[in-house]
């Protein structure tokens, strides 16, 4: 098995007319991926990349049988495409899209929580079950199918830590790319779970960095729930303090959000922490060898 | 996007936040003018610029002045305002460097009984925006904070229903504050709450809020700032950007679609993607280095981008290499290989230049780097870049 997505997985497209969204889901097609259809208001009826173009998600979901989609709609529009894939009921939603006001995802969080389906992002790559099932902006080649379950806050540094445990020879099952913005639809614990429940999953690796509190709240979470190895890495170690807002940020975190607190809460739950991003796979393999 | 404190004052003012009556003055003239217009008994010049702390901070040019001072005459107020207009003012949050004060605010006095503080902002974990207050109002909130949590009350509103005035209740019980404060505190806590979600504020801080001798609670104070995603609906907030107050070379990377943050090392960066951007900073500075800078190109950047980012890099006169560190998804290595040389060619390198290629197209992109005139080290993984770029500079 696999979290999220697999082979049976149907994806439609919300942006797909727009220059970003064609050509992730033409590279998604090359890959595999079931791309089923996309939704561009107005223009249902259209073709784009070989597959229909509907007006609403509902059409869409009722004609295609879609239970995924990738979002690239331009950020004023975007919270409210989110909106529409909820209420067409697609399970797994992944908003790419970079730039959505962040008051416009506060209503958009509590409405995913109370649904039955699952956001990825907003602002992250997607994600991507090796060999299977590619829904986002992530190169495809650098996945390999395996048995490390990926969890990233960042872009690139996920397709860094992919490399890196594709070279160590070990592969992936799933690789989610939460997302880089203050309010994301799933939390590093949300997917935790997921890949706990996993059978193919046999290690853990996650890439955080500086800034909130998501980290600390995975670690306590890997020391009660999960049992399998977990390894990670902290971006932003270096990073200076200056260049605040003020201080009401520093308020509401307690003073944590440094990468030394994180790192420590970390380590304090037995995760294999990386000192260096050139050595997540190490990290990886150590975690599983420790175990 | 910060906006200085008379400009959050002229929004509060509009939606019914309680401010003093003021006027900016730009010459020692003009505060001597705003004082007899304000007719107030004392008055108080507040230095503006992007950032807090003005009222401990002293000027370079002056130690003796304050960036804030309370004056009893017209006199006194173009006296204050001399000293602060074109002087260079450091507070706790502007770093040694300070901020050149361009502008002063000369705001009316007013009696002050009780001194609070208040500050609104997004809550991650509750994902929420969350209204805190502190009955230690004009102090170091971040010393409070630390020492005594208990002494801070929050409440979480949610944005489209508001604050509701159960919470000001509990708010004020904590707070010890009765009597018609209450009803003002209702008034000013909701009006406040709701400017914070209809202007997609990212952060609304006043400190110190007074509650007068007459019980109305004002706002002495107004640290604002913005979320930049949600500035295409508020023109009226985005006229209000001082270029004056960013660094420079920032402002002219995002113009050119960059995210760039000067530091003070001798290593410049040129990465894709900002998580990979601060490890390529952390993997310089573990192999002994010191980051001269963030550098975000971005997915998709084309030869003038890069060219811009060399540009911006190299205007730093404590560079003494540059590493450029790309994992190519989206982002095509040979299209970063091409605008390399090409940019190299351009500009003229005076630093040694050690250049990592990952990712889609990446035999190609080196062949280009490998084939091409220009003087280039590359690196066959992060460490040896790092390597590479540290022992160029020893």
């Amino acid at each position: 098995m696999s979290i999220l997505v697999n082979k049976n997985t149907r994806v439609i497209c919300q942006g797909i007319t727009g220059s970003s969204g064609g050509f992730h889901s033409r590279n998604c097609l090359e890959y595999g991926t079931k791309i089923v259809g996309g939704v561009t208001p107005g223009k249902g009826g259209q073709t784009a990349e070989g597959v229909p173009v509907f007006d609403t998600c509902m059409e869409a979901v009722q004609q295609t049988g879609a239970d995924a989609t990738m979002i690239f709609v331009p950020p004023p529009f975007a919270a409210d495409s989110i909106l529409e894939a909820v209420d067409a009921g697609i399970k797994t939603i992944c908003a790419i899209t970079e730039g959505i006001p962040v008051m416009d995802m506060v209503p958009v969080y509590q409405r995913v929580m109370a649904s039955d389906s699952v956001l990825i992002g907003p602002n992250c790559p997607g994600v991507i079950t090796s060999d299977e099932c590619k829904i986002g902006i992530m190169p495809g080649y650098i996945h390999k199918k395996g048995k490390v379950g990926v969890m990233s806050r960042s872009g690139t540094l996920t397709y860094e830590a992919v490399w890196q445990t594709t070279t160590a020879g070990l592969g992936q099952t799933t690789c989610v790319g939460l997302g880089g913005d203050p309010i994301v639809g799933s939390s590093f614990i949300d997917i935790l779970q997921l890949f706990e429940n996993d059978d193919e999953t046999e290690a853990i690796i996650m890439i955080g960095e500086i800034g909130g509190t998501a980290e600390e709240e995975a670690a306590a979470f890997v020391k009660d729930n999960i049992s399998k190895p977990v390894a990670a890495f902290i971006a932003g170690q270096t990073a200076p303090p200056g260049k605040r807002m003020g201080h009401a940020g520093a308020i509401i975190s307690g003073g944590k959000g440094t990468a030394e607190e994180k790192v420590r809460a970390l380590r304090d739950a037995n995760i294999e922490v990386a000192d260096s991003p050139a050595t997540m796979g190490e990290a990886v393999l150590r975690a599983i060898a420790n175990h | 996007m910060k906006i200085h404190e008379f400009q959050g004052k002229e929004i509060f003012r509009k939606e019914g936040v309680t401010v003093l009556d003021g006027r900016v003055a730009k010459t020692p003239e003009e505060a001597a003018k705003a004082f007899d217009e304000l007719g107030t008994s004392i008055c108080v010049v507040k230095s503006q610029i992007h950032a807090g702390g003005r009222g401990k901070g002293t000027f370079q040019e002056n130690p003796q002045q304050r960036g804030v001072q309370v004056c009893k005459s017209a006199e006194e107020a173009a006296k204050a305002a001399e000293a602060m207009l074109n002087n260079t003012l450091v507070t706790l949050q502007t770093g040694p460097i300070g901020k050149t004060v361009n502008q002063v605010y000369v705001e009316a006095g007013c009696d002050i009984k009780r001194e609070l503080y208040l500050g609104i902002v997004l809550d991650r974990a509750e994902k929420k925006p969350v209204l805190m207050v502190s009955s230690e109002g004009g102090v170091e909130i971040e010393e409070v904070a630390a020492k005594t949590p208990e002494k801070i009350f929050k409440e979480h509103f949610d944005p489209a229903e508001g604050l509701h005035s159960f919470q000001v209740r509990k708010l004020c019980k904590l707070l010890g504050i009765e009597g018609k404060t209450v009803r003002s505190a209702d008034k000013f806590m909701k009006t406040l709450c709701r400017v914070f979600s209809t202007y997609d504020c990212s952060m609304a801080e006043i400190n110190p809020l007074v509650i007068a001798e007459d019980g109305s609670m004002i706002a002495l104070d107004a640290k604002v700032s913005f979320d930049e995603n949600a500035l295409f609906r508020h023109p009226n907030v985005a006229q209000y950007r001082d270029l004056s107050e960013e660094e420079e070379s920032e402002v002219k990377a995002a113009e050119a679609g960059l995210s760039y943050v000067k530091l003070d090392g001798e290593i410049g960066c040129l990465v894709n993607g900002a998580g990979l951007a601060m490890s390529t900073m952390d993997i310089i500075k573990l192999h002994g280095g010191e980051p001269a800078n963030f550098l975000d190109v971005g997915g998709g950047a084309n030869a003038d981008q890069v060219t811009e980012a060399f540009r911006i890099i190299l205007a730093d006169a404590n560079v003494k290499a540059v590493l450029v560190n790309i994992f190519g998804g989206i982002m095509r290595c040979t299209t970063i290989a091409d605008a390399l040389v090409t940019a190299y060619k351009n500009i003229g390198f005076n630093v040694p230049l050690i250049v990592r290629l990952e990712g889609t197209e990446v035999e190609e992109g080196k062949k280009i780097l490998a084939e091409s005139d220009v003087d280039i080290q590359t690196a066959e993984n992060l460490t040896d870049a790092a390597k590479k770029v540290v022992a160029s500079i020893a």
